[in-house]
């Protein structure tokens, strides 16, 4: 027999006059294959047309969608209700700005943690139309790909305990996405440079190594990897300036 | 009101409009980016399979040159392409491909030596050029002469995307995020930027520029079941609409793709019938070779979408609770290439129905996937009747794809669009000065707010959703891939009744912020007026060509309409207005394509004959002066010199 779910929803409107945060509670009735996108797109639709969430591609590619799924962060889309109990709780992501409902404004934390790791390649060359295209081996080319697969969903921030009580913190993203450059041979960034970036407690080394965002990485990125590996190239072989010790 | 000024206005982030919002800030122009979602959410980045560019690097593309993969996009067109701008394109893709390169993209890459593939259903061993070790490297896709779509992995959208904008930050380009572009401001024929609604808070706003691009991707979602983000509906191809004089193009030219998972409609890429994948029947049998014994699987997609629907048709469809299905089989190519090249197929099937690719068949069946339809440009992206304005993209019909375009011409297009319309932009935007008139903006912003306070203060009873839903159902009906005149009398019927009742939508909440409803609402008349022209265009044109299929109608023919259809919707009228344009110059002659079979119904003029009226028509119909003049950039006739084309994968 069908099921009839309950979904306990947190509301709060940030543009409405006098609305304080509440959880509402909506009933659904379970179709097969029913996800988290349908059954939001049901409630709006029906119940709560005022209803605040974010969806794009709703296929697990785009990272719009990443709400706290009964306490866990995750991708609402890909996330079926039969794996869940009859009554389902959804809060907005912690950590990102909220928009509203279960919308946060993770766009704007990734475009400012873009800058400060200054995620481009670092290159004097000026492109060459008329040039054949610099040789990368592929497997190069396949463990940058594997880093850049990151789709900015924000679960592993949102499950950070660090980024919590630390907001500057670049995150799990943050330093996997200095990983992706640092395998990049066409980056030319130095040691120093990357030292300078990652070496301090908003970076690698304000990780405390509980590693929720590896359990949560909705794309499976290797983390535990990229961060050992940032960490063992930043022990090697870096000139550390030697601090002032005059009290 | 809140105005804002800047040089150059970019309506839509994604690749298109990253990439010429990059030529016009390389420029030195001032940029502003707006879009639904933050940029790298846009919908570029959910292509899986790849770019078509003949870098001619992969030993199964060897020999490829811009010709050949010109003649390919023409032909998949089924001739309905402006020959010059698919030339343009073809030039310029693998300098883009190189570009992208240069600014990030992690290519796969040629290894030397040999490997095992499946062609046409048949193991094989090909032996890699260790000269080209480390070059970019190409697979199959369909319709295709060459081994010619440039990848990474299945997320290649992703990527590119990535790249883009990391590129667009480090370049400090100003991107307003979560904003909706409802209306054009613009006066005597000369657009001069948008009006804006933020979708964080509501507030209305004016941009005011130079110039000023759409690049918002296309419309799938009208058709409800589709494999397009949920963004996708149609908001940049209305506003060009709603000016009156800018004219749409070929909307009835709508692609089908051949794999769509059932149920949920996400895309499963053509690159896993370009690495080897089957489609089987409810026998598991394997019937494309019956129909399409050269290319089978991989012939165009209006190919294989029709004779997958014919098989179904035949009764050889597998039954489901969401309908008929055809099954995708990958499990011979193996738990490694499935988890490494296809892993986001793999993740998709696995997650969203519960099926194991490795294992196990996939359900699929064609589902709407692009509209080789939009806004009308010429080939400087220059939009027609409406100076100051470009689109490229999906939003465009600049024309490449004619009524069919290539699996991997798309994403290819929106780069190298991005680079060659993203200097025209700069170009233009350079030598023009701003007016910024504010009352003009606070004129067409009055009507926004006016519609805003008719939406929610009116008596009427329409639901924004129950009418969206019933836009899909016709669309979903009657202006699929099969389509009779009768159907789709049906169609404009029903669509002409829901265009009476726009005016009645009610929004039940005044809740301010985004509030969803209301955004929705604000769409609904340009989904239903863009549906109308869709289902209308496609009734008058009594032909098949490419993915328009009439069952009344069965040849194509290229004697009454080998032209493109241009949609107006002049203010205040109550139906759109029809033109027919020549498509553009002709250099190779209409023909047969090589697969799909159907008759042809031959032209009666002469290639220049056609050439000569181009010219003079399309201005007649607001095609405004191009940079070079038009035909400059087709070399005539350099296909001939393309003989071993015909057997050359």
């Amino acid at each position: 027999m069908a099921r009839t779910l309950t979904f306990k929803i947190f509301r709060y409107n940030p543009t409405k006059d006098n609305d304080e945060p509440h959880v509402e509670t909506f009933e659904l009735e379970e179709t097969p294959r029913l996800n988290i996108f349908t059954a939001l797109h049901l409630i709006r639709e029906k119940q709560a047309p005022d209803l605040m969430y974010d969806f794009v591609c709703r296929a697990g590619i785009c990272g719009s969608c990443a709400m706290m799924i009964n306490g866990r962060p995750t991708l609402a889309c890909r996330t079926l209700t039969s794996d869940l109990d009859d009554t389902i709780e959804l809060l907005p992501l912690p950590f990102f700005k909220l928009l509203g409902d279960l919308s946060v404004d993770t766009g704007v934390w990734f475009h400012d943690m873009a800058k400060r790791v200054e995620s481009w390649v670092h290159t004097d060359k000026e492109f060459d139309p008329t040039a054949e295209e610099e040789r990368m081996d592929n497997a190069t080319a396949n463990k940058i790909y594997e880093s850049e697969r990151c789709i900015e969903c924000g679960c592993c921030v949102a499950a950070c305990a660090t980024a919590q009580v630390n907001p500057d913190f670049l995150g799990a993203a943050g330093l996997n996405r200095i990983g992706r450059f640092l395998f990049d041979p066409r980056d030319k960034r130095g040691d120093q440079e990357w030292f300078e970036l990652v070496s301090t407690d908003m970076g690698v080394f304000g990780c405390i190594g509980m590693m929720a965002c590896d359990d949560v990485c909705p794309k499976d990125l290797p983390l535990l990897e990229v961060f050992s590996y940032i960490r063992r190239k930043m022990n090697a072989g870096v000139k550390i300036a030697v601090p002032d010790l005059e009290m | 009101m809140k105005t804002i000024i800047t040089d150059v206005l970019i309506i839509g982030a994604g690749l298109a409009g990253e990439r010429a919002a990059i030529a016009s800030a390389q420029a030195g122009l001032d940029v502003t980016m707006l879009s639904l979602v933050p940029p790298r959410r846009s919908h570029s980045a959910a292509a899986q399979g790849g770019m078509q560019a003949s870098l001619g690097n992969s030993v199964k593309g060897k020999g490829d040159n811009p010709t050949i993969h010109w003649l390919d996009t023409v032909k998949g067109s089924d001739w309905g392409a402006d020959q010059e701008v698919a030339r343009i394109f073809a030039d310029s893709a693998p300098i883009a491909m190189r570009e992208m390169a240069h600014f990030g993209v992690p290519w796969n890459r040629v290894e030397g030596g040999p490997r095992e593939v499946y062609i046409k259903g048949k193991k094989e061993t090909i032996v890699e050029d260790h000269e080209k070790e480390g070059l970019i490297t190409a697979r199959d896709f369909g319709g295709t002469a060459k081994w010619r779509t440039c990848y990474t992995a299945d997320g290649t959208g992703h990527t590119v995307l990535y790249a883009m904008d990391n590129l667009a930050i480090q370049l400090d380009i100003t991107i307003h995020d979560r904003m909706e572009a409802l209306s054009l401001i613009h006066e005597d024929g000369v657009c001069v930027g948008a009006i804006v609604r933020s979708l964080r808070d509501g507030e209305i706003m004016a941009y005011m520029s130079k110039a000023t691009a759409i690049a918002t991707g296309g419309y799938g979602r009208l058709y409800g079941e589709s494999t397009n983000a949920i963004i996708n509906e149609g908001t940049g191809s209305w506003i060009a609409l709603q000016t009156g004089s800018v004219p749409l193009g070929n909307m009835e030219a709508v692609q089908f793709h051949p794999t769509g998972i059932v149920p949920t409609d996400i895309l499963v890429t053509e690159g896993c019938r370009g690495d080897g994948g089957l489609l089987l029947d409810v026998d598991e049998y394997r019937f494309m070779p019956d129909y399409e014994p050269d290319k089978q699987e991989l012939a165009s997609r209006d190919v294989v979408s029709r004779r997958m629907k014919q098989h179904i048709l035949k009764g050889k469809g597998v039954q489901s609770p969401y309908g008929e299905h055809l099954w995708l089989d990958l499990r011979h190519l193996g738990e490694k290439h499935l988890t490494t090249k296809l892993r986001e197929v793999y993740d998709i099937c696995m997650y969203f129905i519960g099926v194991n690719p490795i294992k196990e068949l996939i359900p699929v069946r064609p589902t709407q996937h692009y509209s080789m339809g939009g806004i009308r440009v010429n080939k400087d992206g220059q939009a027609y009747g409406l100076k100051g304005l470009f689109a490229l993209g999906e939003v465009s019909c600049w024309d490449m794809h004619g009524f069919n375009r290539l699996g991997g011409n798309s994403l290819a297009e929106t780069v190298v669009a991005g680079m060659v319309v993203g200097q025209k932009i700069a170009n233009y935007a350079k030598s023009a000065t701003l007016d910024a008139d504010i009352l003009l903006a606070e004129k067409f912003a009055k009507e926004q707010t006016d519609k805003i306070a008719h939406l929610v203060n009116n008596t009427g009873n329409e639901n924004v959703y129950a009418l969206r839903d019933e836009i899909a159902h016709l669309l979903k009906d009657h202006v699929h891939i099969f389509r009779t005149g009768e159907g789709l009398e049906k169609a404009v019927n029903g669509l002409e009744d829901i265009l009476g009742r726009v005016d009645k939508v009610k929004v039940s909440t005044t809740a301010p912020g985004m509030n969803p409803e209301l955004s929705q609402a604000l769409r609904i008349e340009g989904m239903a007026k863009q549906a109308y022209i869709i289902a209308k265009g496609a009734l008058l044109r009594t032909e098949s060509r490419g993915a328009h299929t009439r069952e009344d109608y069965p040849a194509r023919d290229d004697k009454n309409w080998l032209n493109r259809t241009l949609a107006t919707w002049p203010a205040g009228a109550n139906e759109p207005e029809f033109n027919y344009e020549p498509v553009g110059q002709l250099d190779l002659p209409p023909g047969d394509r090589g697969y799909g079979g159907g008759q042809m119904i031959d032209m009666d003029l002469t290639l220049d004959e056609y050439n000569a009226k181009v010219d003079a028509e399309q201005a007649a119909l607001g095609k405004l002066p191009t940079e070079e003049p038009i035909g400059t950039g087709l070399p005539k006739e350099a296909w001939k010199e393309e003989s071993p084309y015909k057997d050359a994968k």
